[in-house]
Protein backbone atom coordinates (compact mmCIF):
# COMPACT_ATOMS: atom_id res chain seq x y z
CA UNK A 1 0.00 0.00 0.00
CA UNK A 2 1.59 3.73 -0.79
CA UNK A 3 3.14 4.97 2.00
CA UNK A 4 2.94 2.70 3.83
CA UNK A 5 5.14 -0.81 2.34
CA UNK A 6 8.14 2.01 1.52
CA UNK A 7 8.44 2.19 5.51
CA UNK A 8 8.54 -1.64 6.08
CA UNK A 9 11.89 -2.52 4.10
CA UNK A 10 13.58 -4.85 5.87
CA UNK A 11 17.02 -4.78 4.66
CA UNK A 12 16.92 -0.65 5.19
CA UNK A 13 15.14 -1.81 8.58
CA UNK A 14 18.02 -4.04 9.22
CA UNK A 15 21.16 -1.49 7.63
CA UNK A 16 19.11 1.30 9.70
CA UNK A 17 19.84 -0.97 12.88
CA UNK A 18 23.63 -1.51 12.14
CA UNK A 19 24.14 2.43 12.33
CA UNK A 20 22.23 2.85 15.31
CA UNK A 21 24.69 0.17 16.91
CA UNK A 22 27.49 1.79 15.57
CA UNK A 23 26.19 5.09 17.05
CA UNK A 24 24.80 4.16 20.49
CA UNK A 25 27.68 4.15 23.25
CA UNK A 26 26.31 4.93 26.23
CA UNK A 27 23.19 2.56 27.60
CA UNK A 28 20.16 4.79 27.34
CA UNK A 29 16.37 4.06 28.49
CA UNK A 30 13.36 5.52 25.63
CA UNK A 31 9.76 5.49 26.47
CA UNK A 32 7.67 5.17 23.59
CA UNK A 33 4.68 7.30 24.92
CA UNK A 34 1.91 5.64 22.68
CA UNK A 35 0.48 2.24 22.73
CA UNK A 36 0.76 2.17 18.71
CA UNK A 37 4.09 2.38 19.02
CA UNK A 38 4.02 0.10 21.77
CA UNK A 39 2.42 -2.21 19.38
CA UNK A 40 4.46 -1.93 16.36
CA UNK A 41 7.79 -2.16 18.51
CA UNK A 42 6.30 -5.53 19.17
CA UNK A 43 5.11 -6.87 16.16
CA UNK A 44 8.39 -5.98 13.74
CA UNK A 45 10.36 -7.16 16.47
CA UNK A 46 12.53 -3.65 16.49
CA UNK A 47 13.18 -4.54 20.32
CA UNK A 48 15.34 -7.06 19.29
CA UNK A 49 16.83 -5.32 16.09
CA UNK A 50 18.61 -2.54 18.71
CA UNK A 51 21.34 -3.45 20.21
CA UNK A 52 22.07 -3.82 24.39
CA UNK A 53 22.45 -0.04 24.85
CA UNK A 54 18.98 0.63 23.90
CA UNK A 55 16.00 -0.20 26.76
CA UNK A 56 12.50 0.36 25.38
CA UNK A 57 9.90 1.27 28.23
CA UNK A 58 5.99 1.52 27.25
CA UNK A 59 4.27 4.12 28.04
CA UNK A 60 0.82 5.80 29.67
CA UNK A 61 -0.48 6.29 25.42
CA UNK A 62 -3.19 3.34 25.38
CA UNK A 63 -6.73 5.17 25.62
CA UNK A 64 -8.29 2.42 26.97
CA UNK A 65 -5.31 1.49 29.51
CA UNK A 66 -5.38 4.87 31.34
CA UNK A 67 -9.22 4.74 31.88
CA UNK A 68 -9.72 5.27 35.28
CA UNK A 69 -12.07 2.07 37.20
CA UNK A 70 -14.16 5.01 38.69
CA UNK A 71 -14.32 6.72 35.15
CA UNK A 72 -15.36 3.01 33.63
CA UNK A 73 -17.80 2.24 36.45
CA UNK A 74 -19.38 5.66 35.45
CA UNK A 75 -19.99 4.77 32.37
CA UNK A 76 -21.48 1.01 33.22
CA UNK A 77 -23.87 2.60 35.63
CA UNK A 78 -25.02 5.13 32.91
CA UNK A 79 -25.49 2.33 31.29
CA UNK A 80 -27.79 0.70 33.45
CA UNK A 81 -30.28 3.78 33.29
CA UNK A 82 -33.45 3.99 31.76
CA UNK A 83 -33.47 5.13 28.13
CA UNK A 84 -30.10 5.41 27.52
CA UNK A 85 -27.91 3.95 24.47
CA UNK A 86 -24.15 3.82 25.43
CA UNK A 87 -22.11 4.14 22.90
CA UNK A 88 -18.35 3.20 22.44
CA UNK A 89 -15.21 2.37 20.58
CA UNK A 90 -14.88 -1.82 20.74
CA UNK A 91 -11.72 -2.38 22.87
CA UNK A 92 -13.54 -0.55 25.66
CA UNK A 93 -16.25 -3.39 26.00
CA UNK A 94 -13.94 -5.95 27.98
CA UNK A 95 -12.17 -4.11 30.23
CA UNK A 96 -13.15 -5.13 33.11
CA UNK A 97 -14.34 -2.46 35.90
CA UNK A 98 -14.81 -2.86 39.89
CA UNK A 99 -17.85 -4.99 39.62
CA UNK A 100 -18.51 -6.11 35.65
CA UNK A 101 -17.79 -4.63 32.14
CA UNK A 102 -19.27 -3.20 29.30
CA UNK A 103 -19.74 -6.43 27.95
CA UNK A 104 -20.98 -8.12 31.14
CA UNK A 105 -23.49 -5.29 31.47
CA UNK A 106 -25.03 -5.38 27.55
CA UNK A 107 -24.83 -9.15 27.97
CA UNK A 108 -27.58 -8.48 31.37
CA UNK A 109 -29.68 -6.52 29.00
CA UNK A 110 -27.96 -2.66 28.81
CA UNK A 111 -28.55 -1.49 25.02
CA UNK A 112 -24.46 -0.78 24.35
CA UNK A 113 -23.47 -0.28 21.02
CA UNK A 114 -19.89 -0.46 19.29
CA UNK A 115 -19.16 2.13 17.09
CA UNK A 116 -16.44 2.82 14.50
CA UNK A 117 -16.79 6.67 14.49
CA UNK A 118 -17.98 9.49 16.86
CA UNK A 119 -20.64 10.46 14.25
CA UNK A 120 -21.84 6.89 14.21
CA UNK A 121 -23.19 8.30 18.15
CA UNK A 122 -24.77 10.90 16.69
CA UNK A 123 -26.63 8.98 14.28
CA UNK A 124 -28.06 6.35 16.78
CA UNK A 125 -29.11 9.49 17.90
CA UNK A 126 -30.96 10.80 15.27
CA UNK A 127 -32.73 7.42 14.53
CA UNK A 128 -33.56 6.85 18.15
CA UNK A 129 -35.16 10.53 19.23
CA UNK A 130 -36.84 8.50 22.37
CA UNK A 131 -33.17 7.44 23.82
CA UNK A 132 -30.53 9.25 25.52
CA UNK A 133 -27.38 8.45 23.31
CA UNK A 134 -24.21 8.39 25.31
CA UNK A 135 -21.00 8.41 23.74
CA UNK A 136 -18.01 6.99 25.70
CA UNK A 137 -15.18 9.76 24.62
CA UNK A 138 -12.12 8.20 25.06
CA UNK A 139 -9.05 8.91 23.89
CA UNK A 140 -6.26 11.34 23.37
CA UNK A 141 -5.79 15.14 20.88
CA UNK A 142 -6.12 12.47 18.48
CA UNK A 143 -9.61 11.43 18.67
CA UNK A 144 -10.64 14.95 20.73
CA UNK A 145 -11.30 16.40 17.66
CA UNK A 146 -13.41 14.18 16.09
CA UNK A 147 -15.65 13.74 19.07
CA UNK A 148 -15.49 17.52 18.75
CA UNK A 149 -16.50 17.72 15.26
CA UNK A 150 -19.18 15.22 15.86
CA UNK A 151 -20.25 17.35 18.80
CA UNK A 152 -21.16 20.44 16.54
CA UNK A 153 -22.92 18.67 14.24
CA UNK A 154 -25.30 17.30 16.29
CA UNK A 155 -25.59 20.79 17.51
CA UNK A 156 -25.68 21.83 13.95
CA UNK A 157 -28.19 19.99 13.32
CA UNK A 158 -30.50 20.01 16.35
CA UNK A 159 -29.85 16.25 17.37
CA UNK A 160 -30.79 17.13 20.99
CA UNK A 161 -30.54 13.47 22.52
CA UNK A 162 -26.98 12.95 21.96
CA UNK A 163 -24.39 13.21 24.67
CA UNK A 164 -20.66 12.95 25.44
CA UNK A 165 -19.25 11.78 28.75
CA UNK A 166 -15.23 12.89 28.10
CA UNK A 167 -13.08 11.20 29.43
CA UNK A 168 -10.29 12.40 27.01
CA UNK A 169 -7.05 13.21 27.53
CA UNK A 170 -3.61 14.97 26.89
CA UNK A 171 -0.44 13.78 26.06
CA UNK A 172 2.48 16.38 27.13
CA UNK A 173 0.69 16.75 30.96
CA UNK A 174 0.81 13.22 31.27
CA UNK A 175 4.22 13.22 29.58
CA UNK A 176 5.22 16.00 32.52
CA UNK A 177 3.68 13.98 35.49
CA UNK A 178 5.65 11.08 34.94
CA UNK A 179 8.73 12.85 34.61
CA UNK A 180 8.14 14.90 37.54
CA UNK A 181 7.39 11.66 39.37
CA UNK A 182 11.06 10.70 38.67
CA UNK A 183 10.08 7.19 39.23
CA UNK A 184 12.06 5.90 35.84
CA UNK A 185 15.40 7.53 34.82
CA UNK A 186 14.24 8.20 30.95
CA UNK A 187 16.49 9.76 27.93
CA UNK A 188 14.84 10.49 25.57
CA UNK A 189 10.98 10.00 24.35
CA UNK A 190 9.25 8.65 21.26
CA UNK A 191 6.20 11.03 20.86
CA UNK A 192 3.10 9.83 19.44
CA UNK A 193 2.50 10.58 15.71
CA UNK A 194 -0.94 10.68 15.16
CA UNK A 195 -1.34 13.05 18.50
CA UNK A 196 1.38 15.08 16.99
CA UNK A 197 -0.79 15.46 13.64
CA UNK A 198 -3.10 17.89 16.01
CA UNK A 199 -0.87 19.51 18.18
CA UNK A 200 2.29 19.87 16.54
CA UNK A 201 5.61 19.85 17.91
CA UNK A 202 5.66 22.93 20.35
CA UNK A 203 3.66 21.26 23.10
CA UNK A 204 6.27 19.30 23.61
CA UNK A 205 9.03 21.77 23.73
CA UNK A 206 9.35 22.06 27.61
CA UNK A 207 10.67 18.22 27.77
CA UNK A 208 14.24 18.90 26.60
CA UNK A 209 13.88 22.42 28.46
CA UNK A 210 13.05 21.60 31.76
CA UNK A 211 13.56 17.90 32.37
CA UNK A 212 17.05 17.49 29.49
CA UNK A 213 15.07 14.38 27.89
CA UNK A 214 14.86 13.93 23.78
CA UNK A 215 11.65 13.91 22.03
CA UNK A 216 11.14 12.68 18.88
CA UNK A 217 7.94 12.40 17.15
CA UNK A 218 7.45 9.18 15.32
CA UNK A 219 5.37 7.36 12.65
CA UNK A 220 4.31 3.62 13.20
CA UNK A 221 6.15 1.73 10.27
CA UNK A 222 9.11 -0.10 11.13
CA UNK A 223 11.48 2.53 9.81
CA UNK A 224 10.00 5.79 11.31
CA UNK A 225 10.45 3.79 14.48
CA UNK A 226 14.25 3.40 13.87
CA UNK A 227 14.68 6.71 12.14
CA UNK A 228 13.15 8.25 15.61
CA UNK A 229 15.46 5.92 17.33
CA UNK A 230 18.36 6.90 15.27
CA UNK A 231 17.92 10.54 16.02
CA UNK A 232 17.31 10.17 19.71
CA UNK A 233 20.71 8.15 20.00
CA UNK A 234 22.17 11.38 17.88
CA UNK A 235 20.84 13.43 20.62
CA UNK A 236 22.06 11.70 23.82
CA UNK A 237 25.08 11.28 22.37
CA UNK A 238 25.93 14.83 21.43
CA UNK A 239 24.30 15.93 24.84
CA UNK A 240 21.74 18.09 22.85
CA UNK A 241 18.48 16.82 23.68
CA UNK A 242 15.43 18.80 21.49
CA UNK A 243 12.34 18.46 20.10
CA UNK A 244 12.76 16.64 16.66
CA UNK A 245 9.88 14.93 13.73
CA UNK A 246 10.66 12.26 12.22
CA UNK A 247 7.18 11.90 11.13
CA UNK A 248 7.29 14.62 8.44
CA UNK A 249 4.79 13.59 5.86
CA UNK A 250 2.17 13.47 9.22
CA UNK A 251 3.21 16.11 11.40
CA UNK A 252 3.55 19.95 10.78
CA UNK A 253 5.05 21.95 14.19
CA UNK A 254 2.20 23.96 14.36
CA UNK A 255 -0.25 21.08 14.22
CA UNK A 256 -3.43 20.92 12.69
CA UNK A 257 -5.24 24.13 13.42
CA UNK A 258 -8.96 23.60 12.27
CA UNK A 259 -8.99 20.49 14.42
CA UNK A 260 -7.23 22.18 17.73
CA UNK A 261 -9.94 25.19 16.86
CA UNK A 262 -12.94 22.90 17.24
CA UNK A 263 -11.27 20.54 20.23
CA UNK A 264 -11.26 24.35 22.01
CA UNK A 265 -14.49 25.08 20.92
CA UNK A 266 -16.35 21.67 22.57
CA UNK A 267 -13.90 21.55 25.25
CA UNK A 268 -12.00 22.93 28.07
CA UNK A 269 -8.83 22.05 29.80
CA UNK A 270 -9.48 20.23 33.68
CA UNK A 271 -8.21 18.02 35.78
CA UNK A 272 -8.20 13.63 34.67
CA UNK A 273 -8.05 10.76 36.54
CA UNK A 274 -5.14 8.63 34.97
CA UNK A 275 -5.27 4.56 36.13
CA UNK A 276 -2.11 3.73 37.76
CA UNK A 277 -0.82 7.74 38.14
CA UNK A 278 -4.10 9.26 39.52
CA UNK A 279 -5.26 12.83 39.45
CA UNK A 280 -3.20 14.87 36.69
CA UNK A 281 -4.20 19.14 37.00
CA UNK A 282 -4.85 19.74 33.43
CA UNK A 283 -4.41 16.60 31.59
CA UNK A 284 -8.06 16.08 30.20
CA UNK A 285 -10.82 17.68 28.37
CA UNK A 286 -14.47 18.08 29.95
CA UNK A 287 -17.47 19.53 27.93
CA UNK A 288 -17.03 23.26 27.76
CA UNK A 289 -19.77 25.73 29.38
CA UNK A 290 -21.08 26.59 25.73
CA UNK A 291 -21.56 22.94 24.70
CA UNK A 292 -23.16 21.57 28.51
CA UNK A 293 -26.36 20.67 26.68
CA UNK A 294 -24.33 17.46 25.46
CA UNK A 295 -21.87 17.00 28.76
CA UNK A 296 -23.23 13.54 30.07
CA UNK A 297 -21.07 13.85 32.95
CA UNK A 298 -23.15 17.47 34.15
CA UNK A 299 -26.57 15.49 33.19
CA UNK A 300 -26.49 11.91 34.06
CA UNK A 301 -25.93 12.24 37.92
CA UNK A 302 -24.93 8.74 39.90
CA UNK A 303 -24.30 7.00 43.16
CA UNK A 304 -21.06 5.00 42.41
CA UNK A 305 -19.79 2.52 45.14
CA UNK A 306 -16.15 2.96 45.85
CA UNK A 307 -13.74 1.41 43.52
CA UNK A 308 -11.46 -1.59 43.48
CA UNK A 309 -8.50 -2.52 40.91
CA UNK A 310 -8.18 -5.80 39.56
CA UNK A 311 -5.46 -7.90 42.53
CA UNK A 312 -2.52 -8.48 41.34
CA UNK A 313 -2.86 -6.73 38.07
CA UNK A 314 0.81 -4.10 37.69
CA UNK A 315 -1.00 -2.22 34.95
CA UNK A 316 -0.45 1.06 36.73
CA UNK A 317 3.43 0.61 36.91
CA UNK A 318 2.93 -0.12 33.60
CA UNK A 319 1.96 2.82 32.29
CA UNK A 320 4.08 4.77 34.60
CA UNK A 321 7.10 2.96 32.86
CA UNK A 322 8.16 1.58 35.84
CA UNK A 323 7.27 -2.23 34.96
CA UNK A 324 7.09 -4.22 32.03
CA UNK A 325 4.63 -6.89 31.29
CA UNK A 326 6.74 -10.37 31.95
CA UNK A 327 7.06 -8.74 35.57
CA UNK A 328 3.77 -8.77 36.33
CA UNK A 329 2.82 -12.36 38.07
CA UNK A 330 -0.28 -12.97 36.33
CA UNK A 331 0.87 -12.26 32.92
CA UNK A 332 0.65 -15.13 30.37
CA UNK A 333 -0.36 -17.61 33.59
CA UNK A 334 -3.63 -15.98 34.35
CA UNK A 335 -3.83 -12.80 32.30
CA UNK A 336 -4.69 -13.66 28.60
CA UNK A 337 -5.68 -11.71 25.87
CA UNK A 338 -8.91 -14.45 26.65
CA UNK A 339 -9.12 -13.93 30.30
CA UNK A 340 -7.45 -10.49 30.54
CA UNK A 341 -7.35 -9.55 34.09
CA UNK A 342 -6.41 -5.80 33.40
CA UNK A 343 -7.03 -3.20 30.61
CA UNK A 344 -3.12 -3.61 29.54
CA UNK A 345 -4.17 -6.74 28.11
CA UNK A 346 -7.97 -6.31 26.72
CA UNK A 347 -6.80 -3.50 24.37
CA UNK A 348 -4.77 -4.06 21.19
CA UNK A 349 -2.45 -0.79 22.31
CA UNK A 350 -1.90 -2.12 25.90
CA UNK A 351 1.26 -3.11 26.18
CA UNK A 352 0.66 -6.47 27.77
CA UNK A 353 -1.30 -7.48 24.88
CA UNK A 354 1.19 -6.36 22.60
CA UNK A 355 4.25 -8.46 24.74
CA UNK A 356 1.65 -11.65 24.66
CA UNK A 357 1.08 -11.96 21.17
CA UNK A 358 4.53 -10.68 19.91
CA UNK A 359 7.02 -11.19 22.38
CA UNK A 360 9.49 -12.87 20.65
CA UNK A 361 8.89 -12.35 17.35
CA UNK A 362 11.80 -11.05 15.32
CA UNK A 363 11.74 -8.67 11.96
CA UNK A 364 11.99 -10.61 8.93
CA UNK B 1 -10.55 -1.19 8.06
CA UNK B 2 -11.88 -1.61 11.87
CA UNK B 3 -10.60 0.40 14.57
CA UNK B 4 -8.55 -1.92 16.67
CA UNK B 5 -5.88 0.40 17.88
CA UNK B 6 -7.66 3.23 18.67
CA UNK B 7 -4.81 6.39 17.79
CA UNK B 8 -4.40 4.24 14.54
CA UNK B 9 -4.72 5.91 11.28
CA UNK B 10 -3.95 4.86 7.74
CA UNK B 11 -3.11 6.94 4.28
CA UNK B 12 -6.03 6.77 1.72
CA UNK B 13 -6.39 9.12 -1.08
CA UNK B 14 -9.13 11.68 -1.85
CA UNK B 15 -11.28 10.63 -4.54
CA UNK B 16 -13.97 12.99 -4.72
CA UNK B 17 -15.28 15.61 -2.15
CA UNK B 18 -18.56 17.54 -1.47
CA UNK B 19 -19.23 19.52 1.66
CA UNK B 20 -17.61 17.96 4.58
CA UNK B 21 -17.38 14.80 3.66
CA UNK B 22 -15.13 13.21 1.14
CA UNK B 23 -14.96 9.58 -0.69
CA UNK B 24 -11.51 7.85 -0.20
CA UNK B 25 -10.01 4.83 -1.41
CA UNK B 26 -7.60 2.86 -0.52
CA UNK B 27 -5.94 -0.95 -1.88
CA UNK B 28 -9.59 -0.84 -3.39
CA UNK B 29 -11.37 0.07 0.02
CA UNK B 30 -14.01 2.83 -0.54
CA UNK B 31 -14.87 4.69 2.02
CA UNK B 32 -17.05 7.97 2.91
CA UNK B 33 -15.01 10.06 5.50
CA UNK B 34 -15.72 13.67 7.23
CA UNK B 35 -13.20 16.64 6.16
CA UNK B 36 -14.45 18.60 8.97
CA UNK B 37 -10.87 18.58 10.05
CA UNK B 38 -8.85 19.01 7.02
CA UNK B 39 -11.77 21.46 4.84
CA UNK B 40 -8.49 22.21 2.52
CA UNK B 41 -7.94 18.84 1.57
CA UNK B 42 -7.73 18.13 -2.64
CA UNK B 43 -9.23 15.25 -4.45
CA UNK B 44 -5.57 13.35 -5.49
CA UNK B 45 -3.96 14.13 -1.48
CA UNK B 46 -4.06 11.70 0.65
CA UNK B 47 -5.51 11.63 4.63
CA UNK B 48 -4.49 9.96 7.79
CA UNK B 49 -7.78 8.47 8.35
CA UNK B 50 -8.67 8.09 11.91
CA UNK B 51 -12.51 6.57 13.22
CA UNK B 52 -14.19 7.74 10.50
CA UNK B 53 -12.60 11.58 9.91
CA UNK B 54 -9.47 13.03 8.03
CA UNK B 55 -7.16 14.01 10.66
CA UNK B 56 -4.20 15.05 8.32
CA UNK B 57 -3.36 15.25 5.12
CA UNK B 58 0.02 13.29 3.88
CA UNK B 59 2.65 15.86 2.55
CA UNK B 60 3.66 13.86 0.12
CA UNK B 61 6.95 15.82 -0.98
CA UNK B 62 8.01 14.83 3.01
CA UNK B 63 7.48 11.20 2.75
CA UNK B 64 9.77 11.17 -0.99
CA UNK B 65 12.34 13.05 1.60
CA UNK B 66 12.22 10.72 4.60
CA UNK B 67 12.63 7.73 2.33
CA UNK B 68 15.52 9.80 0.70
CA UNK B 69 17.08 10.94 4.02
CA UNK B 70 16.96 6.69 5.36
CA UNK B 71 18.77 5.72 2.18
CA UNK B 72 21.35 8.90 3.00
CA UNK B 73 21.90 8.09 6.67
CA UNK B 74 22.50 4.11 5.74
CA UNK B 75 24.63 4.75 3.03
CA UNK B 76 26.86 7.47 5.11
CA UNK B 77 27.28 5.05 7.83
CA UNK B 78 28.46 1.91 5.49
CA UNK B 79 30.96 4.32 3.70
CA UNK B 80 32.39 5.19 7.33
CA UNK B 81 32.60 1.52 8.07
S1 LIG C 1 -0.51 -9.07 32.63
FE1 LIG C 1 -2.69 -8.70 33.09
S2 LIG C 1 -2.78 -8.55 35.30
FE2 LIG C 1 -0.62 -8.28 34.72
S3 LIG C 1 -0.35 -6.05 34.49
FE3 LIG C 1 -0.90 -6.86 32.48
S4 LIG C 1 -3.12 -6.63 32.38
FE4 LIG C 1 -2.57 -6.45 34.54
Amino acid sequence: MKLIDEYQNSALARKLAIRIANRSAKPIRLMEFCGGHTHAIMRYGIRQLLPETVEMRAGPGCPVCVTATADLDKAIAMAHLAGVIITTFGDMMRVPGSHSSLQQTRAEGADIRVIYSAMDAVEIARSNPQKSVILIGIGFETTAPTIAASTIKAQKEGIENFYVLSLLKLSPPVMKAILELGEVRLDGIICPGHVSVIIGSYPYEFIPKNHNVGCVISGFEPLDILLCIDRLVEQIESGQPKVEIAYRRGVKPEGNEKALELMGEVFEIAQANWRGIGVVPQSGLRVSQKYEHFDADNLFRLNLKPTGEPKGCRCGEILRGIATPPECGLFGKVCTPEKPIGPCMVSSEGACAAYYKYGGISYE
Amino acid sequence: MTNKVMCLAVPVRVISKEGDAAETEIAGVRRLVSIALTPEVKVGDYVLLHTGYAIGIVDEAEAKETLKLLEEIVSLSEAHR
